[in-house]
């Protein structure tokens, strides 16, 4: 019988051929922490008492959430991390570096991989064909130690992309549809794996937007096989050495099959509290917004930055409305500041946030007033999520974001494009 | 730990670790007894103070969804939380648990109303609800999570066996 990609990455990292809801121990190739998670698995680690790292080339420590710090106890956080990537040789992602999801695909992970992340959007770096997911801090330090991990093994949904997207839908647009589709709990525990004629027409920065939001459908990990694109990605960022073929058996087995003709969608939005709670933009009813947030590990890529760019080049964002723009990485800064992007925004009354996960995680840097509207280019939109449980986030496409900063509240892109 | 004995305090679908411990409190990650005093505050602002020790986290759907901050599940232990019973639970929040030594209960929670008292029967495999009189059952607990939750948690259960002694 043949094997998805899940099956097929986890066999290589178990020594054997393993099978959907098998337990199995698997050798990890990469792990991360992050700031908001870090200092608890670097305190699980000392109390093993292992001594060292597994493999502290590719151990990552990540300081991304609070950067810069904006309290004295997450400043003491930044001093653990960094003392312990002093004292064990681990790797060191420093505050403007960018968010760490970014990182990993620029820097770090290779297809056939497998990633463990003590952060719930590892799964980002299943567009490179690498088997990513997220954990706990306490799974973390024993990988830290001992290398491996215990899995069980997800069975897969594959999901059939044909057609092409119209004007002013994009990746997010589909992802988003999805998990409006299925339910935020619609594929826990499962493997998602995306493909069809559409997928070779998508550029890496739409794959990644689409894994990075898999775990919003409950997904263990969102997966693309590899191809020229990957090899171009990896290339571009010095590693095309790295590249392998990773595909599904044509006779592997699926749970289910879902397919989708991006012909077919719209503009989407997904409403307060939750992230299936979907509209399509015609289905909106007019919604004032206090802040735009353009950015994430979701959306804050050089494509996404050229995007609201060109929506928002020589024009201004409404008054009374606050535009906050985040690059997602210092790669991604740079080279938008090479492109003149970041001069479009800032003329447009954009404020430039620090690489990394800013507003979105709600510890600083765009922290919602009771009763404000905020509309994001992030993934996630619970209660209370960006600081404030008596603000009201709205998530959608970095153009409907663009856009919706122009007008002063949540619009269709649809009519500039 | 054969028979748990609490009070039902009753949350909806979707609880997600934002509500468990939002990052607005990222500050107090680094102080887990502090924070806990802060568990499920943006989903009930009273149930920190109005829980006893032993009683019942008792929820629906996809309970613990969202990020994979430990931290949640840790200070609903570290608050003195008997078992985490809901319909279901997301992915990485059911692994933290297990990790750390938290009980989960997957049962029908549409019979448990706020207040009433339980009795879990881990042995046995269903939850008693007094006040109504009804038993709700449950799956046994999956191997792995018996073996965890027996041995302190993980990191316990690797102090003991050197690694991974789970398959």
């Amino acid at each position: 019988m043949g094997q998805t990609i899940a099956e097929k990455i986890l066999s290589k990292h178990a020594d054997r051929p393993v099978k959907p809801g098998e337990l199995i121990i698997s050798n990890i190739d990469v792990v991360m922490v992050q700031d908001g998670t870090g200092p608890l698995a670097v305190n699980e680690f000392k109390k093993m008492g292992k001594g060292k790292l597994f493999n502290p080339e590719r151990t990552i420590l990540f300081i991304d959430h609070a950067a810069p710090s904006p309290r004295k106890e997450l400043s003491n956080s930044h001093t653990v991390l960094r003392d312990f990537a002093k004292e064990y040789g681990a790797v060191l992602s420093e505050v403007g570096e960018g968010v760490c999801h970014q990182r990993l695909i620029e820097s770090f992970v290779n297809p056939g991989e497998v990633l463990l992340g003590a952060d719930s959007h590892t799964c980002t770096s299943g567009a490179l064909g690498a088997f990513a997911t997220g954990v706990g801090s306490t799974d973390i330090a024993v990988v830290m130690a001992l290398g491996k991990t215990w899995l069980k093994v997800p069975s897969t949904y594959k999901i059939v992309l044909e057609g092409e997207f119209e004007k002013g839908v994009y990746a997010k647009d589909l992802i988003l549809y999805l998990i409006g589709l299925i339910g935020a709990d619609g594929a826990t525990y499962k493997a998602l794996e995306f493909t069809g004629s559409a997928v070779k027409n998508m550029t890496m920065s739409d794959r990644f937007t689409i894994s990075n939001m898999a775990v919003e459908a409950g997904a263990k990990a969102g997966l693309f096989e590899t191809d020229e694109k990957t090899r171009e990605y990896l290339k571009q960022h010095g590693r095309e050495n790295k590249f392998v073929e990773i595909k599904a058996d044509d006779d592997a087995e699926y749970e289910r099959v879902i397919n989708i003709n991006l012909s077919d969608l719209k503009p989407m939005i997904s409403l307060p509290h939750t992230v299936d709670n979907t509209k399509t933009i015609d289905e909106m009813p007019k919604v004032e917004v206090n802040q735009v947030y353009i950015g994430t590990c979701t959306n804050g890529r050089i494509e996404d930055l050229r995007i609201a760019a060109e929506i928002l080049k020589n024009k201004k964002v409404k008054e009374g409305v606050r535009l906050l723009v985040a690059p997602a990485s210092r790669q991604v800064f740079l080279q938008a500041l090479e492109e003149g992007l970041i001069t479009t925004l800032v003329n447009s009354g954009a404020a430039i946030v620090t690489s990394g996960c800013g507003a979105c995680v709600g510890v600083h840097a765009g922290i919602l007033g009771d009763g404000e509207v905020c509309l994001s280019s992030q993934n996630r939109n619970f209660q209370g999520r960006m600081g404030n449980t008596e603000g009201f986030i709205y998530l959608s496409s970095p153009a409907t974001c663009a856009y919706s900063a122009i007008k002063g509240y949540i619009a269709d892109v649809r009519e500039v494009l | 730990m054969s028979i748990l004995k609490g009070k039902a305090f009753k949350f909806g679908d979707n609880i997600s670790t934002d509500h468990i411990a939002p990052g607005r409190l990222f500050h107090l990650r680094s102080n887990l007894p502090e924070l806990a005093k802060h568990v499920l505050e943006d989903a009930d602002p009273e149930f920190a103070s109005k829980m006893s020790k032993g009683d019942f986290v008792v929820g629906g759907n996809n309970f613990g969804l969202g990020s994979s901050r430990e931290h949640a599940p840790q200070i609903i232990k570290i608050a003195g939380v008997g078992a985490v019973l809901a319909k279901s639970f997301a992915r990485i929040f059911y692994r933290n648990a297990i990790n750390i030594g938290l009980l989960l209960i997957e049962c029908d929670t549409d019979k448990i109303n706020a207040g009433d008292e339980l009795e879990v029967n881990i042995k046995e495999g269903y939850v008693y609800n007094k006040t109504q009189d009804i038993k709700l059952p449950f799956p046994p607990l999956p191997d792995v999570m018996i073996k965890l939750l027996n041995e302190g948690g993980l990191i316990e259960h690797i102090k003991k066996h050197g690694d991974f002694d789970l398959v």
